[in-house]
């Protein structure tokens, strides 16, 4: 165990734990703030790979935005205090939920560790450097993004146009 | 240096918890939360990938940050549909049994041309004899 390898379980640990919290507490509130934890410290994790641009995306978008986005839709749909008995499945397909889980979790990382699992990397001289990146997304990568941003485009106008068409359906009848 | 057994595991678990909660979960929003755990699993993993220093065209940091991008996209289309859902039915429940005959029972009882419609009244009249 190296030091990095330490940090990257202590981290990895705060990571597992709140999402385990966010997946599996009765609060609906408390679900979308241990996602928060999850995807700040998962950010982290991302730093200890040496991909600090990554890390820093992943807290403005996910932290910044999306999580922002999940709290305010449930306060718009509001989302009661306190623990709820119902927002969870019948038990039956919890076992089963908790059974596929498992299998996905196994299958994983059968699939992963024989392939890359095995390797270790040398992170302190930088392997991607940001301006590698930089260069890549405006290089080689660029039809794939000029596409992203109309995607963007087009999940705004949809997004809008979806509680839009709807509510006009509502008031017109 | 970093043995890269932890990140991948990480990344099996994450995929393993997404799919427990988008199973087990009725709220839509939190279902919504298993998917964005599920995402996450995929973006350590290409990140992890990526810190190898055999890959080539920074593909894992850049492919990682066309996913965040996406996602952002996925979740606020998703976000729009819950919430005319819960305008719709009042409730954003995802294993509730949808009523086809009728319509949910409050848009029923709030909205006054479901009561003209002579399907509606005739479905009514036979379920409640």
């Amino acid at each position: 165990m190296t030091t990095r390898d330490i940090v990257f379980v202590v981290v990895g640990v705060i990571t597992a734990l709140s999402g385990l919290l966010a997946v599996s507490t009765r609060h609906v509130v408390h679900a979308a703030l241990w996602l928060l934890v999850c995807l700040g410290s998962l950010a982290g994790c991302y730093i200890v790979l040496g991909q600090e641009l990554v890390g820093i995306v992943q807290l403005l978008v996910y932290v910044g935005a999306i999580v922002v986005l999940v709290l305010f839709a449930l306060m718009l749909t509001r989302a009661p205090i306190g623990p709820q008995p119902d927002i969870d499945a019948p038990v039956w397909q919890r076992v089963v939920a908790a059974l596929l889980g498992a299998a996905t979790t196994a299958l994983v990382a059968a699939a992963t560790l024989p392939v890359i699992g095995q390797q270790s990397v040398d992170l302190d001289t930088p392997v991607v450097t940001t301006q590698q990146i930089a260069s890549a997304i405006f290089g080689t990568w660029v039809w794939p993004f000029e596409l992203l941003s109309v995607l963007l485009l087009v999940a705004l106008v949809g997004a809008f146009a979806v509680s839009r068409v709807v509510l006009a359906r509502r008031s017109r009848s | 240096m970093i043995h890269l057994q932890w990140p991948v595991m990480l990344a099996a678990v994450l995929a393993g918890l997404g799919v427990y909660g988008v199973i087990a979960r009725r709220n839509a929003v939190l279902v919504l939360i298993g998917v964005e755990l599920i995402l996450n699993a995929a973006n350590l993993l290409l990140v992890t990938a990526g810190s190898r220093p055999d890959a080539p065209l920074a593909a894992g940091s850049v492919v990682t940050l066309f996913v965040v991008t996406i996602a952002a996209a996925e979740i606020s289309i998703a976000l729009a549909v819950i919430l005319v859902m819960f305008r719709r039915f009042g409730h954003i429940d995802l294993t509730a049994v949808p009523d086809l005959t009728k319509g949910a029972p409050e848009h029923t009882e709030r909205d006054p041309t479901d009561r003209t419609d002579p399907a509606a009244l005739a479905a009514e009249e036979v379920s409640e004899p």
